[in-house]
């Protein structure tokens, strides 16, 4: 096991405090998790900003964006039914938008989200944190906030599993294990 | 007769330890275009020995209902191909319906396609003429010139188009008595069927398809029955199809009336579920229909009430088959295969033996077409048109193989039973060893009028 | 799923995964960009054999929005002899570059014949053939159904059925395939359906589909209905005797005025009037009910667009052409990705 529940909730704990004092507080703050597991981490990380800054309604700064129509590997995947892409009421113009995602690799999503952004919007500035970088870039891509920085080789998998998305009797949730494939 | 043909002096075969139409094993010896000798540990002396232990040995079958499109549609079949393919099947004979092009409505057209048949030489083609002409449902054709012409022709029918016009039909039915011939009615009520693309039931409610209502066909069979009581002649029922028809023929059987009937070896076998993929090789007329029909024809096959198996071979162009099913032709060949569908369904199922397989196929055939040399007892003295069969044998259908050039099998992938090793047409093996082998070779025409061919035999 | 010819093979799971995926184009419909890059560098051809207009320029508005490259093909004059034959039209689509085929035809199973055989190896919609199929019109209709539906329960569309939704399906049945493919998905989907139209415009099997029939629409009324769908039906179809006039059709089988009142003295608040289009006013509809609020008409040609764009979208991303290149993959097992509820690993 790389990190369990007390690692990831240090861990988004330092994440919230980084971006608020990236941000110079929660002024024009937006989260957007990406579909499936960064949108439960946003909705965390909106709670530890709340808990950090009372004037904050956490429900009111986290949104969730789907990229799947986005992706340049469609054609490699099985079918991927989108997502719901949800924003909060405020939008997204000219708001501090941070991008959520659970493990950042090749990029490609990011690259994916980054599109999806402009479509919607017009955001002041778009930061990128993820709970685990595990290298391996495709693209000029890197997070302004990470959980942990975990090298792996390309032929092991990295699973986070939480609460929220991965609720099976009798596994273990809110952990990040490194499996090898086949 | 025989004795004068060009190859019949190396033309001897004895065929050895046969299962004569399934029964006990015997000896068949064939010589000058006869059976000479039928018995048991029959010497050889000179004749070519065919090892038959295992093997049926049965009268050359005879088709009622084919379709060789020559003249006009030599795309689709010739009278060669078309001719290879029913020897390769195990027939000595097939009747070539008249819907070429030109229609067989005429002494000239039949006389040709006489010609032809003799001329391939694979098996005995009898020309059927045309009830109207250009089967055009509206005037008689000169029927009686087509029965005093050199084919002798005694089967007529519209075969494809319905004699629907009941005056008409009455009219046909009448004036064949003058020469004993029959009339074979292609029964489909035209209005009930008007852009008619499968039978209509429940597959064709979810397919969409314009549906052939059974009662299509047993409407004018009814009425045919009773025309043909009316006026005391024959009739011929081409490829009944439904359930209902066996009801109406038994009934008339059983009244009296002259009436024989035909099923084709698909409509034995395969049903209207199969429309269901759209590919237009299913798609025939009279359709498929259900397993309840399948059943009521293989019954009444069984009983005698349905007296032949006619293939209604009809090869098409590939083109005319890889197509939307509402554009597609209509047929199926099946020469190559009705042995062995008639094996499957019938045989196999304890239906019926090889002696009813000889009667449905070869004896009941050559009565209705009034072929005198042919559909005879496999007994010493008798024309020697014979079809040996390997009933233990299975095959997979290719149609990419046949010989007949109709790519249009229903059968295609499916294994089947029974093949044809030998088929000797007037004691000339035209296939040998399960393969073509040479055609029979008729004397000049001038030297071997019809009236005497089947009297020297 | 490789094609989307009917309905009536249509799995539950794959019915709901399309209306699901359409609730999310539609939502790309009110943003600012109504156009996703998904498609991008894609071929989509437009092969209609028959005119419809607003089928056409649905799919080709479902199409772009989701920035395929759209080929509309005009194959009329239909018979062999007169031009080019389906083989030969598929193949040269084929050597086109074609991904996917929305093909509307005249002749009932064309679409399957474009799927069953090598001519062509792109995805197949069926864009409505002969009388045998409108998959994505069923689809619209289920999917305004559901909305109202939902609504009415105030529970979300998403995932949802069409359980306990009695749907009524009046008309030219027998010569209908949209409503052949809403009777299967509407049977698929949980609703209860009746068929109301003359007994000579049922298919003969008819007993055998899963639904009601009946020859009386006010007694259909009655009992109570969620969704009242009106057929178009052709006036041409009295020459042919499948009923006396038109008058008479329109007075026992169209949804006149009467009839609308009725479903307000009937109590039926909630009930929604359905029309395919084009409508025949004053024949099976009366312009009060086409345009009364309970008119779902503009509802669906909008819905329409968002089933296209999610049947596009379902049958064109999946790796339907080149199984090997999964295998080779290094991102990820194949069966992991079958499923919606994968666990993702961001790449």
């Amino acid at each position: 096991m790389v990190l369990n529940q007390a690692d990831i909730d240090r861990a988004l704990t330092r994440i919230a405090h980084e971006i608020l004092e990236s941000n110079k507080g929660s002024q024009d703050l937006v989260l957007l998790g990406i579909p499936r597991r960064g949108y439960p981490l946003a909705v965390r990380l909106a709670a530890k900003i709340a808990a950090a800054d009372p004037t904050v309604d956490p429900a009111a700064i986290v949104g969730q964006l789907d990229v799947t129509m986005f992706r340049d590997d469609l054609s490699h995947q099985g079918i991927r039914p989108p997502y719901p892409t949800q924003l909060p009421r405020t939008g997204i113009d000219n708001k501090v938008v941070v991008l959520i995602d659970d493990v950042l690799y090749s990029g490609r999503t990011i690259r994916a989200a980054l599109d999806a952004i402009i479509d919607l919007g017009r955001p002041r500035i778009v930061r990128l944190a993820v709970l685990i970088d595990r290298g391996h870039r495709e693209l000029p891509i890197r997070a302004d906030h990470v959980g942990k920085n975990l090298p792996t080789s390309s032929s092991e998998k990295v699973r986070v599993r939480l609460a929220e998305t991965d609720a099976v009797d009798g596994v273990p949730v809110n952990e990040v294990v490194i499996e090898a494939t086949a | 007769m025989a004795s004068q043909q060009q190859d019949a002096g190396t033309g001897a075969y004895l065929i050895r330890g046969a299962a004569i139409l399934g029964g006990a094993p015997e000896d068949l010896l064939i010589r000058d275009g006869i059976i000479a000798e039928r018995g048991q540990n029959l010497p050889a002396g000179g004749a070519t020995v065919i090892e038959a232990a295992g093997l049926v040995a049965l009268p050359g079958m005879v088709d009622i209902h084919t379709h060789l499109r020559e003249p006009g549609r030599e795309d689709a079949e010739t009278v060669e191909t078309g001719t290879r393919a029913a020897a390769l099947g195990g027939y000595t004979a097939v009747h070539a319906m008249a819907n070429s092009t030109p229609v067989a409505d005429t002494a000239g057209v039949v006389e040709q396609v006489l010609t032809l048949g003799r001329t391939a030489g694979w098996v005995d083609v009898r020309p059927v003429g045309a009830v109207t002409v250009g089967l055009a449902g509206e005037q008689l054709a000169e029927l009686g010139a087509m029965a005093d012409s050199r084919a002798r022709v005694r089967v007529f029918s519209d075969d494809g188009i319905c004699v629907h016009d009941p005056v008409l039909m009455r009219r046909a039915l009448e004036y064949v008595k003058a020469f004993d011939g029959v009339v074979a009615q292609h029964a489909q009520e035209p209005r009930l069927t008007a852009g008619a693309q499968m039978n209509e039931g429940e597959v064709s409610a979810v397919l969409g398809l314009t549906g052939w209502p059974a009662v299509a066909e047993e409407s004018i069979i009814a009425r045919d029955v009773l025309l043909a009581q009316h006026v005391g002649s024959r009739l011929h029922v081409c490829h009944v199809s439904t359930a209902g028809s066996v009801e109406i023929i038994r009934w008339a059987k059983s009244r009296g009336v002259n009436v024989t009937a035909e099923v084709t070896p698909h409509h034995l076998w395969l049903t209207d579920e199969l429309a269901r993929s759209y590919d237009p090789v299913y798609k025939v007329n009279p359709p498929l229909r259900t397993d309840a029909d399948v059943q009521a024809l293989r019954a009444a096959l069984a009983d005698g009430t349905i007296d032949v198996v006619g293939t209604d071979h009809a090869p098409h162009p590939s083109e005319h088959k890889e197509c939307e099913w509402a554009q597609a032709a209509m047929g199926m060949t099946g020469l190559e295969t009705a042995l062995s569908v008639v094996q499957h369904t019938m045989i196999e199922t304890g239906l019926m033996g090889w002696a009813d397989f000889a009667r449905v196929t070869s004896t009941a055939p050559a009565a209705i077409g009034r072929l005198e040399d042919q559909g005879r007892p496999l007994d010493a003295g008798e024309p020697a048109n014979v079809t040996l069969v390997d009933p233990a044998a299975r095959w997979t259908v290719d149609p990419s193989k046949m010989a007949t050039m109709g790519r249009n099998s229903p059968f295609a992938g499916r294994e089947l039973p029974g093949k044809v090793v030998a088929t000797f047409f007037k004691g000339h093996p035209t296939v040998l060893d399960g393969k073509l082998n040479t055609p029979y070779r008729w004397l000049p025409e001038t030297t071997e009028l019809p009236g005497t061919a089947a009297g020297s035999n | 799923m490789r094609h989307l010819l009917s309905t009536e093979d249509l799995s539950r799971s794959n019915a709901i995964r399309i209306l699901d995926t359409a609730e999310e184009m539609a939502a790309v419909g009110e943003r600012e960009v109504k156009k996703l890059p998904t498609l991008r560098g894609r071929t989509v051809v437009n092969l209609f054999f028959e005119d419809s207009t607003r089928t056409r320029i649905s799919f080709e508005a479902a199409a772009k929005r989701l920035s395929a490259d759209v080929i509309n093909f005009a194959a009329k004059g239909s018979s062999v002899s007169k031009g080019e034959s389906l083989k030969d039209t598929a193949q040269t689509l084929s050597a086109m570059g074609a991904d996917a085929v929305v093909i509307r035809h005249w002749a009932s199973g064309a679409p399957h014949r474009l799927a069953a055989t090598d001519w062509i190896d792109a995805a197949v919609i069926n864009a409505g053939d002969g009388t045998h199929e409108h998959p994505t019109q069923a689809l619209l209709d289920a999917f305004t159904m559901r909305r109202h539906w939902s609504k009415l329960a105030g529970t979300p569309s998403a995932g949802a059925d069409l359980t306990g939704m009695r749907v009524a399906i009046a008309g030219d049945v027998l010569h209908s395939r949209v409503a052949r493919s809403n009777v299967w998905l509407l049977r698929t989907l949980g609703a209860e359906v009746t068929l109301v139209a003359p007994p000579t415009l049922l298919p003969i099997g008819v007993e055998k589909w899963p639904c009601s029939v009946s020859y009386d629409l006010d007694e259909t009324l009655a009992r109570g209905v969620d969704a009242m769908m009106m057929l178009r039906v052709q006036g041409e179809r009295m020459n042919a005797s499948f009923f006396p006039t038109t008058r008479e059709y329109s007075r026992r089988w169209g949804f006149d005025d009467n009839r609308l009142r009725a479903l307000d003295s009937l109590g039926l608040k909630d009930t929604i009037i359905m029309h395919p289009g084009p409508m025949n006013r004053g024949l099976e509809i009366s312009s009060a009910a086409a345009d009364s609020p309970r008119s779902t008409v503009l509802a669906q040609v909008r819905n329409g667009v968002s089933i296209r764009m999610a049947a596009l979208y379902l049958l064109l991303s999946g790796d339907t052409r080149e199984p090997a290149h999964q295998a080779n993959s290094t991102h990820s097992t194949p069966a992991e990705h079958t499923s919606a509820l994968v666990t993702k690993e961001s790449h």
